[in-house]
């Protein structure tokens, strides 16, 4: 015994619990809206209260969307579902049980395939299920607490995958792909920051030494909220538990309990919190008050065909179909609006290499700057292929529709309206290109003698009297021709 | 094939545990006995066969009962609290909550 740091292998095995918030109107049980920062205790009623005699009636939609995700995840939907009561006793939970499901979730087996170094990578999910959030407490009160309950009801579907992620990037990626999906899906709004998906990673790290296999305790660390807390915190478990390892190697799974722990972000570390020794005694029985779900076909037929083509493979098809490298098509399809409209632009255009151009290097800062996504911004689809047409047809410079595109962002008006108003449309008038280029060769009378007589420096030199004549005819010359006007003059005076 | 249902005083104690119940010595013996009582009468469907009889998580023949996603007016937050032992503001105010690291 007493291996050192250098002596052993350590590799980390992660697997997630999440629970993600639907985007439903009403609650899952009854018709109170879902609100965020009401007035406390303002949507309530007799069942979401947990008044005696209510009775809860489950939410279609919620329904619906859960099965929607199941499908996204490759999981089996369950022909029979029901719902059970987990029985446990804390003041942001009135009823004194939380409806939920049990043995019999929604959907299982599935696998979400995620990015990964070199392709995809495919994380096993165990079982997606539904569920109704708890209220609020706010224990900051002295010797009391304060609850309020217009949380409670709010559905939530908890995904629990397999521990099959092996790193603190596969931690963060499996967490961004699966609010990207559910945000695609539509099912989730995602916004991490109103606590719409909360992450629990159970980590471990198997330890090979001397021939020998170890493996460390559990530890969950509960409701992580941004993606650069779980990140911090699996990096900080994978530390720590090869280090209390080192220091103690009885610190194996079942030799030691395992373990919940909570994410200090200010420090940037786990604290304990407390041992799991205990199973849970939650006392599951079947809500009588609810009755089962049967799946049938038909209805399972129906929610697959509204499933759209999933994030990760619109992606891979953006890189074959339009040429685009693989963080380009990342950064088209980062939501399904953004991806959505940049297909129209890319058809109506008929030039989706220039619409791309135009999306990542205008479009994007545009929507950056106003903290909105591409495919929600103030200008269509059709103005944005268009004005990728016209650079295509060279009827305006890559640079004049930068301006262009600016103007778009406040006018109303055709992009083509704008070129004209704006005096951006491109001159291919031979006259006038042949003033431009005779005007910046009198006036440049070094850089044309390099572009004749020195080898060294010719292609710098052409270059600079092209980027003369761009400017002399303030944008607005044709860059091809005006190339080609320079490229016949200079032939003509080595010749001459 | 009736599986007996034992209830002991130490079972009793866990549950009352469980649900937040303090409960004497005195209502410890009482409670074990009643709650026998029912078990014991309920176990007697233990004598049913029911070898032919599927599973069911419901008495009712009735699945798939749901209502649309529409918005239904809630209580104002007084009313909502109107049985609250004590309130702060539109909050309930509830004993400090400790955690016993039972889960329960």
């Amino acid at each position: 015994m007493g291996h050192k740091a250098s002596d052993i292998e350590a590799r980390l095995i992660v697997g997630f619990e999440t629970h993600v918030q639907l985007a439903t109107n009403t609650k899952l049980f009854c018709g109170c809206a879902v609100a965020f920062g009401e007035t406390p205790n303002s949507r309530m009623c007799p069942v979401c209260l947990g008044l005696p005699g209510a009775l809860p009636v489950m939410n279609r939609r919620a329904f619906d969307f859960a099965v929607l995700t199941g499908l996204a995840l490759g999981c089996k939907i369950s022909v029979h579902t029901k719902w059970d009561r987990k029985s446990y006793y804390y003041p942001d939970l009135p009823k004194n049980y939380q409806i939920s499901q049990y043995d019999l979730p929604l959907a299982h087996d599935g696998a979400f395939e995620i990015p990964s170094e070199g392709g995809s990578k495919r994380v096993g999910i165990i079982r997606a299920h539904l569920e109704e959030d708890a209220g609020k407490n706010l224990h900051d009160q002295g010797d009391y607490s304060l609850v309020d309950l217009n949380r409670a009801g709010t559905p939530l579907l908890e995904i629990v995958t397999r521990p099959e992620i092996n790193s603190p990037d596969e931690a963060y990626v499996y967490c961004t792909e699966l609010q990207r999906l559910v945000t695609y899906l539509g099912v989730s709004h995602g916004v991490m920051q109103k606590g719409q998906m909360r992450f629990e990673p159970n980590i471990n790290v198997e330890i090979t030494a001397g021939g020998q296999t170890f493996r460390t305790p559990i530890s969950e660390v509960k409701n992580l909220n941004s993606f650069r807390s779980v990140r911090g915190a699996v990096e900080f478990e994978f530390r720590r538990q090869v280090q209390d390892w080192l220091a103690d190697h009885d610190y194996q799974f079942k030799k030691r309990p395992n373990e919940n722990r909570g994410w200090d972000d200010e420090r940037g570390v786990t604290v304990f919190q407390r041992e799991k020794e205990a199973a849970h005694d939650y006392r599951y029985f079947p809500d009588p008050d609810l009755v089962p779900v049967e799946v049938d076909t038909a209805w399972l037929n129906g929610v697959r065909e509204s499933l759209p083509e999933l994030p990760l493979a619109r992606r891979m098809r953006f890189e074959l179909q339009y040429g685009v490298t693989a963080d380009d098509a990342a950064t088209l399809v980062a939501d399904r609006e953004t991806a959505d409209c940049f297909e129209s632009a890319a058809e109506r255009a008929g030039a989706p290499q220039t619409t791309a151009k135009q999306f990542l290097n205008v479009w994007s800062r545009f929507a950056n700057d106003r903290g909105v996504s591409v495919g929600r911004l103030a200008v269509s689809a059709e103005r944005m292929g268009e004005l990728a047409a016209m650079v295509d047809q060279r009827v305006v410079s890559a640079t004049a529709a930068n301006q262009i595109a600016e103007r778009m962002m406040s006018s109303s008006d055709e992009p083509r309206q704008l070129a004209e108003s704006m005096g951006l449309v491109t001159v291919a008038d031979e006259g006038q290109l042949d003033s431009w280029v005779a005007g910046v060769f009198a006036g440049n009378e070094k850089a044309v003698k390099d572009a004749i007589a020195n080898p060294k420096k010719t292609q710098a030199a052409v270059g600079f009297l092209r980027g003369q004549v761009m400017k002399a005819s303030g944008g607005k010359a044709d860059p091809r021709l005006a190339g080609d006007k320079i490229e016949a003059r200079l032939a003509a005076m080595r010749a001459g | 094939m009736a599986r007996e249902s034992k209830i002991d005083e130490s079972l009793v104690r866990h549950v009352a545990h469980l649900s937040r119940l303090a409960l004497t010595d005195d209502e410890i013996t009482r409670m074990t006995g009643e709650l026998s009582a029912i078990v014991g009468y309920i176990d007697q469907l233990g004598e049913l066969d029911t070898a032919d009889v599927p599973p069911t998580a419901h008495a009712l023949p009735v699945h798939n009962v749901f209502r649309e996603d529409e918005v239904t007016p809630s209580f104002d937050s007084d009313t909502a609290l109107s049985n609250a032992p004590q309130r702060e503001g539109t909050f309930f105010r509830v004993p400090k909550i400790l955690d016993t690291g039972d889960g329960a």
